[in-house]
């Protein structure tokens, strides 16, 4: 605790100003009457600290983290190098387009990047993360509705396997949300779709492939279905890495989409953020799309706001959303060019396919046997937990002893005791020979020694947590020694 | 062997009513429920004079993991809830039929709790799902 | 093939054990139909080399004009050791820390953060941030009409000078939930709250009162006053502040009789860069009582199997993953890494430090608002007291000025024109600590010019600038 180390008085001097400036001219009632109570510490205490919390985390630079559903593959350093460059670091968000046009060179050529490998009619990049894109796209859709005067349309459809950020954001847009299961082949279960389908329905939120490692076969159908119901059709792009440059959400009959940037295109994670959500929609979408974008007028870059855009569907953010994100996505997707886009998809599918085969000879269950996998799949330990007692939690606790990052556990609901593992593409043939050997030598000891496994992890900075007593004895603050 | 109380009917949903004979009704979340959430870290209960539909949610128990809704019942008024939830959300874990109860409802229609399970009926649900 | 490290034999050894010829058979369920070709209108990959030059020549062109402007992003120094450390792979490249005991410096590091924002706001809890200031208001909106159980409507008192695109902002988030937002005007003189016009409301049902600290034109609110009106009208009060002005400031914690229910903001002056508006963070502080009712990831402190000290998300119950459809909002991920710089620079600063770069740029707001309005024509807008910005009218188009004034690489402030045509040809202007005497002096001479060449006769020769 960086709280610990601090001493009264003590203190960096070498970055704030040699003197207290003058605040007389504010009444000394709106003043505070005691210093914030922060750490006071020097520069090297601080270094230090910092350097030591960071060596207890597991990162893509440390380690494998075939985490599913969130595409941890390797950040490349050039993409923080450019966007951090000073004209474009110092860059303040109100500055006038004669001083903005190389930044906005870099946004214009991202949106229309886009708009190509999803095929989109048009782009804006300002939602700040995956889950205000699928605001932004819900939005959309609810303005449509509504500018046909067609408001009696209550109801986005959801499938059961879906993000739980789906029905959260058609709540936000005052749409109740209805569930659709999932057949036993892991595609949608189109008959239910269809008694589901009504004059009530709004939308239908999609991930494709879908969060249990799929493709869904009878999209077409799907959206013929949907469309000819008069809803539209929402493409969540958690998994868009996985078709890049194979098929795209608008040739599949989406109507709007959301990307994640921090997956596709591989900007950092950052311990939980910050991503980014750009959104793209087909031509009956195109005015409500959020502002600010990016126009050029063939010799000049220009913004387009409220002005120019009178039906958008409004703002998300103070300025333009996460703009040093999106610069990152830009030099990720210059360097890999066209023919990476395609290798994205090809390898991350590879990789996928080859872990699960080897997987399934060391006599793991997978819960889609007969399906090919994506660029992620899904095992079940439903037979471990049942006749071991160890189950996915404790496999995923017990990987953190052999150095590798746990996959997503317990996600999607659907599948009991499920493991949801993405390689990416950016896994060297070893890496995944390893994890094999990993998930044998965790299945020997949760036959020989189960309780063992049950306690770990043995070799992090600490064991299991009391998640009960987090919750219970709620301590979310520093309040000085007890 | 079931410990289920043969004193009060169930609902679908896992929640008890008891008749208390004075109009009033004790409702709460069976054993099976508790057991499915874990250890609860905390109960929103309705507050006291709020109208309560039968099968409407009015009350949330929550462990680390999961947050479910409690569906009333009964449709009538909340006469008491049991404060000592507040700070103490493990008694339901502990004692599900008895100190672990939620609220009470002065129940005004009492027709549509004839669709209620008793206990035989809700343990053989329970064994179904399972 | 950059950033993949299959070789040939790699690549073949892996079709055979899945049992496939070509890679591309392994995209056999994707209806032949529906598959793309290729992607000829993105060009082909470039060199990190080639890449370097443009990405140079671009920067170059943006520049690096003086910059006058806040409104929302100030240019403040921020420490060399803050971005060194934050770009560390380990907390670069980690994401949300799920599996909690591989991601105690994450979970610790985020603990300090909530601990510091509760020092720095004085409010008992925080949350481990939002997207940006606005986004975190509008979910300070949802937030208390989820919990005023006392007020049934939901309507909220929105003031006229706090930032229009955090007005702009609420609205479309709010709107699809039947949030009914009610302007507040300011006084013309002093630039606050229009108590007259708040007054006007008393007795009505509103959900919450927003008070902006300070406000947008600069100036700061007699926030224990609108606090304790709020409440005796069962109204949350929700404070926006600046977080470097709560460094010198009262905190929202302690306005009024009881204090702020929600304080949110802008963590931007923290150790964010301007870069271009993103990604900075937006934070969310609040009552013990309402922490049930608070958006975004929450870490606690609890121990381990061993008694360990340790730390874990917790109320993980309220979030999106969970609580689907009933969650407290859809956020997912939220801006890990920008809170990272946040807490190294408030570590690194102190309260100390945070208090000197707030007083210097109070004082060099100041001497600009002198400096500028000693010009003819030129005169500050408001009397009230204020922070590290002000309102200036100038004696001509606005707009023009601040054209003439960015061809001769200075941003002279923020054209309030459009937003507020009440005040005329009226800009905001800010000066941080960067901003020296010599900058301020520049500034005061090439408005002079500019003004010059615009209100006199027009002069036959040409500017020598």
């Amino acid at each position: 605790m960086i709280y610990e180390r601090s001493r009264k008085g003590r203190r960096a001097t070498a970055q704030a100003p040699l003197e207290q400036a003058d605040l007389s001219t504010i009444p000394a009632a709106m003043l505070r009457d005691k210093q914030a109570s922060l750490p006071e510490v020097s520069e090297m205490q601080v270094v230090r600290h910092f350097t030591q919390l960071s060596q207890k985390n597991f990162s893509i630079d440390t380690h494998f983290y075939p985490l599913g559903s969130c595409t941890m593959k390797y950040n490349p350093r050039a993409c923080n190098s450019f966007a951090s460059l000073p004209g474009l670091v110092s860059r303040h968000p109100l500055a006038p387009e004669s001083h903005s046009q190389g930044f906005m060179a870099c946004l214009f050529e991202l949106q229309e990047i886009l708009k190509t490998v999803t095929g989109m009619h048009a782009v804006s990049l300002t939602p700040a993360a995956g889950a205000q894109g699928e605001f932004a796209g819900v939005a959309m859709i609810r303005a449509y509705h509504d500018a046909r005067n067609d408001t009696a349309r209550s109801e986005i459809l959801v499938p059961d396997a879906a993000h739980g950020t789906n029905p959260a954001s058609a709540v936000m847009c005052g749409y109740e949300t209805r569930e659709i299961p999932t057949g036993a082949d892991g595609d949608i279960d189109v008959e239910a779709l269809k008694s589901a389908l009504g004059p009530q329905t709004a939308g239908i939120m999609l991930t494709n492939p879908s969060t249990v490692g799929v493709f869904e076969r009878r999209i077409k159908e799907i959206a013929e279905l949907v469309h000819a119901a008069g809803g539209l059709l929402y493409y969540d792009g958690a998994n868009l890495n996985a078709i890049l440059g194979k098929v795209r959400p608008g040739d599949m009959g989406f109507d709007v989409i959301h990307m994640n940037l921090h997956k596709t295109f591989s900007t950092p994670h950052g311990g939980g953020g910050p991503g980014a959500g750009p959104v793209g929609v087909s031509q009956r979408l195109e005015p409500y799309l959020p502002v600010p974008m990016v126009d050029f007028d063939g010799s000049d870059y220009l913004w387009l706001t409220e002005k120019e855009r009178p039906e958008s569907m409004g703002r998300l953010s103070a300025f333009a959303g996460n703009a040093g994100v999106l610069l990152r996505a830009y030099v990720y997707a210059r360097l890999l060019g066209k023919e990476g886009m395609h290798r994205v998809a090809e390898f991350s599918t590879l990789n996928a396919n080859y872990l699960l085969k080897r997987l399934m000879e060391a006599g793991f269950d997978a819960a889609y046997p007969e399906r090919r996998a994506s660029h992620e799949f899904i095992l079940t330990l439903k037979r471990q937990a049942k006749e071991l007692g160890v189950n996915t939690m404790d496999f995923a606790k017990r990987m953190l002893d052999y150095g590798v990052h746990a996959p997503t556990t317990y996600f999607p609901l659907l599948v009991p005791e499920c493991l949801l593992v993405e390689p990416t593409e950016t896994e060297a043939k070893e890496e995944l020979d390893n994890f094999v050997e990993i998930m044998k030598n965790i299945q020997q000891e949760a036959e020989t020694q189960p309780e063992m496994v049950k306690q770990a992890p043995h070799t992090m900075p600490v064991k299991r947590l009391d998640d009960v007593r987090a919750a219970r004895e709620l301590d979310l603050a520093w309040r000085g020694e007890e | 062997m079931s410990n289920t109380p043969t004193d009060r009917r169930y609902a679908k949903s896992h929640e008890w009513i008891k008749d208390e004979g004075d109009g009033s009704f004790t409702i709460g979340i069976t054993e099976h429920a508790q057991e499915l959430l874990g250890d609860l870290v905390f109960v929103d209960l309705p507050e006291v004079g709020a109208q309560v539909e039968a099968g409407s949610d009015c009350a949330v128990v929550e462990s680390v993991k999961a947050a479910s809704d409690v569906y009333s019942p009964a449709s009538g008024e909340v006469v008491a809830i049991n404060e000592s939830l507040d700070g103490a959300p493990e008694t339901i874990n502990e004692d599900a039929y008895g100190s672990g109860w939620m609220f009470k409802v002065k129940v005004t229609d009492t027709s549509g709790m004839d669709e209620l399970l008793d206990a035989g009926g809700y343990d053989a649900m329970v064994a179904e799902e399972e | 093939m950059p950033f993949i490290p299959h070789t040939e034999e790699d690549i073949q050894e892996m079709l055979a054990t899945i049992g496939v010829e070509h890679i591309d058979a392994l995209f056999d369920e994707i209806p032949e139909e529906l598959r793309c070709g290729e992607l000829n209108a993105i060009p082909s990959g470039i060199s990190e080399m080639e890449l370097s030059r443009l990405m140079q020549a671009r920067a170059r062109e943006d520049g690096q004009p003086l910059c006058f402007i806040g409104a929302g992003a100030y240019d403040h120094h921020i420490p060399a050791a803050v971005w060194e450390l934050t770009t560390r792979g380990e907390f670069y490249t980690a994401y949300t820390p799920y599996q909690a005991e591989a991601s105690q410096g994450t979970l610790q590091l985020l603990y300090e953060f909530q601990s510091m924002m509760t020092a720095l706001t004085g409010m008992d809890v925080s949350n481990a941030s939002l997207y940006d200031g606005a986004s975190a208001l509008a979910e300070a909106v949802l937030m208390a009409v989820r919990a005023n159980r006392k007020s049934k409507s939901k309507r909220i008192l929105v003031p006229r000078n706090l930032h229009p695109t955090y007005r702009k902002v609420i609205h479309t988030i709010v709107r699809n939930q039947q949030i009914e937002l009610v302007e507040v005007g300011y006084a013309s003189g002093s630039g606050e709250i229009d108590r007259q016009d708040l007054e006007s409301h008393s007795g009505e049902d509103f959900a919450a009162l927003i008070i902006p600290q300070p406000n947008f034109f600069g100036v700061l609110e007699s926030v224990d006053e609108l606090t304790d009106w709020a409440h005796a009208n069962n109204m949350l009060a929700i404070a926006v502040v600046n977080p470097l002005a709560m460094a010198v400031l009262k905190p929202a914690g302690e306005w009024g009789e009881q204090g702020a229910d929600i304080c949110c903001g802008e963590g931007q002056p923290l150790g964010a860069p301007l870069a271009s508006g993103g990604p900075y963070f937006g934070f969310l502080c609040s009552t013990q009582k309402l922490v049930r009712q608070i958006p975004g990831r929450i870490i606690g402190k609890t121990v381990d199997m061993d008694g360990k000290t340790g730390y874990a998300l917790t109320l993980q119950a309220r979030e999106q993953h969970i609580r689907r459809s009933k969650a407290t909002s859809n956020i997912c991920t939220n801006q890990g890494l920008m809170v990272t710089a946040a807490t190294i620079h408030m570590t690194l600063m102190g309260s100390e430090g945070l208090q000197r770069v707030a007083a210097a740029s109070h004082a060099n707001t100041e001497k600009l608002t002198r400096v500028l309005t000693s010009l003819q024509g030129v005169e500050s807008v408001f009397d009230g007291a204020g922070f590290h910005e002000r309102v200036v009218r100038l004696p001509i188009a606005a707009k023009k000025v601040l054209r003439a004034l960015a061809a001769h690489n200075v941003l002279g402030g923020f054209d309030l024109s459009d937003d507020y045509p009440e005040l005329g040809d009226a800009i905001l202007v800010c000066a941080t600590e960067l901003r020296t005497d010599g900058d301020i002096e520049s500034y005061r001479s090439k408005l002079e010019r500019v003004i010059a060449s615009q209100v006199e006769t027009p002069c036959q020769l040409k500017p020598d600038w």
